[in-house]
């Protein structure tokens, strides 16, 4: 075929960025989220206590930020408390969550899917079908239409 | 209720007329088809308007004038005048550069509101002089396509719920067509395009909008499976319900406390809002299924289940509910939004069902409509 020997960088320009119309969301503060607390989440693992553990580590979603990093160690930490679960207690935990509590699991179950691990994926699926038969495909719908999301 | 099936292709939108022997429905391409109400539950097509050239996205019908307005992606409106046995369209000029996708009467009907692509709302009235339909624009701080729109009683103020999120409440005053508007719960200084009211809170496309009977509340539903209710005041209070059901296409007022939606999930819905404690409450299922035979499961039927889908339920695989397909409008037919005893919905599956609220409430023990 024939050599293109003029340059060719104008096909990199991301011309979406030049668009005056284009629609930013609103900035909301999210300085302040610092996402689950590691050692008091780790301290209930070590006790035993996994159902408290849950509900701490559903506190502080790090949904505002852009930092990265914080987002996947707020990720690595829900998949340690929802490995640590027996598959019998996982319906009972669901249950004692509220309805944005269950939105929520079902936004870090989501989030774990895209990286799957040797084992996550089986856990992720057990609680899948606990969080959606608790929170409807309704919540399966806030998981996909957040504009903000873990 | 009473199922009747148009066609097999959507209905885009519908609109009935006064007396509610006639509905007009755009069957999913350029035109707009008028069907009259014979006897015996069977319905003729008695005109075919043809004038636009692309999917006519909204109809509305004007009950006490009799006046039809269409929009449709081409980017035009016309307004449909009876003359004789004839529907003539006068072209409206939106001045707009996208497809419009909405269009609303106001309650005196003396105007009428296009939502459209151009991220902006086109209110039109009719100028005497020019004998001609003049519009003006409502642009800022729209900034996407407007889904839907709903007058307030008093002519001026109009809700917009839009494709950012935001569900907001305009002025659209027209020194031209009207007197100075009342104070009302929304505020009391309505300038032409001044932002009454903007919501946050929900993500998702807002894509219906109402307002009460009363026109102090305002329900819209979004893309993110939630119902919300507004009521106007000086500090707004937005109580909102994340359903665990399927996104919502539309909502009305059936009573002033009362919601009726419909979407995706292929069935109305009732919801309860109560202001005292600012929370909306779901309040059934408004679809009495045929009892269908409970077909045993042979065991190659049940092995194959288990192999195919990972299930042991013995799943039925049609849709109970009366509509097969998302129910896309929902149309007040006997009453008002204040107290309604008679509600329609068409759908993606061509059928428009009559719902009777009293047959409703007395067929589901549990259904309360306060």
């Amino acid at each position: 075929m024939s050599k293109n020997v003029s340059s060719d960088r104008f096909r990199k320009v991301d011309v979406d960025e030049y668009d005056e119309n284009k629609f930013v969301d609103e900035e909301e503060g999210g300085e302040n989220q610092q996402g689950p607390d590691e050692g008091e989440v780790d301290s209930l693992i070590r006790q035993g206590n996994v159902m408290g553990a849950l509900q701490a580590v559903l506190k502080n979603p790090p949904m505002n930020t852009k930092n990265q990093a914080l987002k996947d160690r707020a990720e690595g930490l829900v998949l340690k408390v929802l490995s640590s679960f027996k598959s019998g207690d996982i319906e009972k935990a669901v249950q004692s969550l509220d309805k944005n509590g269950v939105d929520l699991l079902m936004k870090y179950i989501y989030k774990g899917f895209e990286q799957p691990t040797e084992n996550s994926s089986t856990v992720l699926l057990q609680w899948h079908e606990k969080a959606l038969s608790a929170g409807g495909v309704g919540s399966i719908v806030r998981v996909l239409t957040a504009r903000r999301t873990v | 209720m009473t199922y009747y099936n148009f066609l097999l292709e959507p209905i885009s939108c519908h609109a009935w007329n006064k007396d509610r022997t006639q509905i007009a429905i755009c069957p999913n391409n350029h035109e707009v088809h008028i069907y009259k109400k014979e006897g015996g539950g069977k319905w003729s097509k008695i005109h075919e308007l043809k004038e636009h050239n692309g999917q006519v996205t909204g109809i509305d019908w004007a009950p006490e004038s009799n006046r039809i307005v269409t929009c449709g992606t081409d980017r035009n409106a016309y307004v449909w005048i009876l003359k004789g046995n004839v529907w003539r369209p006068t072209l409206v000029l939106l001045r707009i550069n996208r497809a419009a996708r909405c269009v609303k009467w106001s309650p005196k009907e003396n105007k009428f509101a296009v939502g459209s692509g151009s991220r902006l709302i086109s209110i039109c009235y009719f100028e005497q002089e020019n004998d001609w339909w003049v519009c003006k624009h409502i642009k800022k701080p729209i900034r996407s396509t407007v889904l839907s729109l709903d007058w307030h009683p008093n002519n001026v103020l109009l809700a917009a719920g839009s494709c950012d999120f935001k569900c907001r409440i305009f002025s659209a005053y027209i020194k031209e067509v009207e007197e100075k508007p009342s104070p009302t719960p929304w505020g009391s200084k309505m300038p032409f395009g001044e932002l009454m009211f903007e919501s946050s809170g929900t993500d998702g496309w807002v894509h219906s909008i109402c307002f009460s009977g009363s026109g102090g509340r305002v329900a819209w539903v979004s893309h993110d499976s939630t119902v919300a209710v507004a009521t106007g005041s000086k500090n707004t209070v937005i109580s909102s319900l994340s359903s665990e059901t399927l996104p919502l296409l539309a909502v009305t007022f059936i009573t002033e406390n009362s919601l009726v939606a419909a979407g995706h999930d292929c069935y109305p819905m009732l919801y309860l809002y109560d202001e005292g404690k600012g929370t909306i409450t779901f309040g059934g299922k408004l679809d009495i299924p045929k009892q269908s035979a409970q077909r045993g499961m042979t065991a190659r039927e049940r092995f194959q289940n288990l192999d195919k889908k990972a299930s042991s339920e013995t799943e039925k695989a049609n849709l109970e509910s009366v509509h097969k397909n998302s129910i896309s409008q929902i149309s007040i037919m006997e009453g008002d939004k204040s107290k309604c005893s008679k509600f329609c919905t068409t759908g993606m599956d061509g059928g428009m069902t009559i719902w009777d609220v009293k047959t409703l409430a007395s067929s589901m023990k549990d259904l309360k409509i306060i």
